[in-house]
């Protein structure tokens, strides 16, 4: 945190506006280039909790699944909290 | 009946063409592409390489307007390729820079001819009399990108620190990956320098890590471009020292392999309340 975010934090102000252009082109970046919408998204980040879920117990509304991308290069990235094995 | 074929070239000219075809390209319209082809192409004229900058916007061609040129055109490719007139006829050369030629791809009536290979027999008619080929491409990411494109080896791809064109480059620079285009630089256009230090702007940083491309240089928004413009005689052209005019030769330097450093937005800004934005800029925890 800068002391900028510090202050407009403090006036309650609206933080600077190049960050949320930063993050909102990187979301929509990665969906641009991996073809994907936020739909089918949303169906594959079922079927794969689905499956998963066969295995371990998870944390279904934790569970999260998201594309990140750096370099031009997209990831599918699934991140989800195991609460214990099922065997 | 049996032609014979001669062809007279000097022993110590390689085979393989030296000449750099390079596409300046966006994918959104009214980011800069002809203002930096226009003025890139002068600069280039100015530093003694033959330079050739062909226009394959020729739906909304305006290369020619902004260079001046626009009452000196009579032919296009279109009727070179058509061979119903020679290439130097339909090449118009600047009366003050004459190292540069302004080729207009075709005309606005004659819409729907121009194919891939159409542009890269064009090129290739170019390559023996030029060092450089700076093709205008249009706006968009369909036909008229994929035929300008397609006789590219290079490209620059311009953009400005907003979202929409930021996006959009994306997409372009995608295509380009896909044609096997390289180096694809980038230049960062119409940059507000106050803006960015408030940081209501993306900085350069924030561009060349999203798109993934190494900056070849950043111009700042400049009022001088549209004066310029008015006139028909590109920045790089008239001496001047506005900062869009030094922007663009020193790309142009960039491009001769010249290591020019990049200008900093906030070194534009200097002073007390730059240094106040600088304390308020610090990480404190």
């Amino acid at each position: 945190m800068t002391l900028k975010d510090l202050i407009d934090k403090l006036l309650r102000r609206q933080p600077a506006s190049a960050e949320s252009a930063r993050q909102r082109l990187q979301l929509v970046l990665a969906h641009d280039r991996s073809d994907l919408n936020p739909e089918l998204l949303e169906q594959m980040r079922r079927e794969i909790l689905e499956v998963v879920a066969r295995y371990v117990e998870i944390d279904v509304e934790e569970g999260d699944v998201s594309l990140e991308t750096e370099d031009r290069v997209t990831a599918l990235v699934a991140n989800l909290p195991i609460r214990r094995s099922l065997k | 009946m049996q032609t014979l074929c001669l062809s007279w070239r000097d022993p110590s000219e390689s085979l393989v063409s030296t000449t750099r075809t390079i596409l300046i390209c966006s994918g959104k319209g009214g980011v800069g592409k002809t203002t930096t082809t226009a003025n890139l192409g002068i600069a280039l004229a100015r530093q003694g390489v033959r330079t050739v900058v062909l226009d394959a916007d020729f739906g909304l061609r305006n290369l020619d307007l902004l260079l001046g040129l626009e009452n000196r055109i009579v032919y296009t490719a279109q009727e070179v390729l058509a061979e119903s007139c020679r290439l130097e006829q339909a090449l118009v050369k600047h009366k003050q820079e004459p190292n540069l030629a302004l080729l207009p791809a075709g005309n606005p009536r004659m819409l729907e001819w121009l194919t891939p290979k159409d542009m890269r027999a064009i090129t290739a008619l170019l390559e023996p009399s030029f060092d450089y080929i700076l093709i205008d491409c249009p706006a968009g990411i369909e036909d008229g990108f994929k035929n300008a494109s397609a006789a590219a080896r290079e490209a620059v791809v311009v953009t400005t620190p907003e979202v929409a064109a930021v996006r959009d480059a994306d997409r372009v620079i995608g295509l380009l990956n896909s044609q096997g285009v390289t180096p694809i630089q980038l230049v960062l256009n119409r940059v507000r320098p106050k803006m960015m230090s408030n940081q209501e702007m993306l900085s350069a940083d924030d561009v060349t890590d999203i798109l993934a491309l190494p900056l070849l240089g950043l111009v700042f928004e400049d009022e001088q471009v549209i004066v310029s413009t008015n006139r028909g005689e590109p920045l790089t052209l008239t001496g001047s020292n506005s900062p869009a005019a030094k922007a663009f030769k020193n790309i142009a330097r960039r491009l001769q392999g010249e290591d020019v450093p990049l200008m900093d937005p906030s070194e534009a800004r200097s002073g007390l309340r730059a240094k106040m934005r600088q304390l308020m800029q610090t990480r404190i925890f």
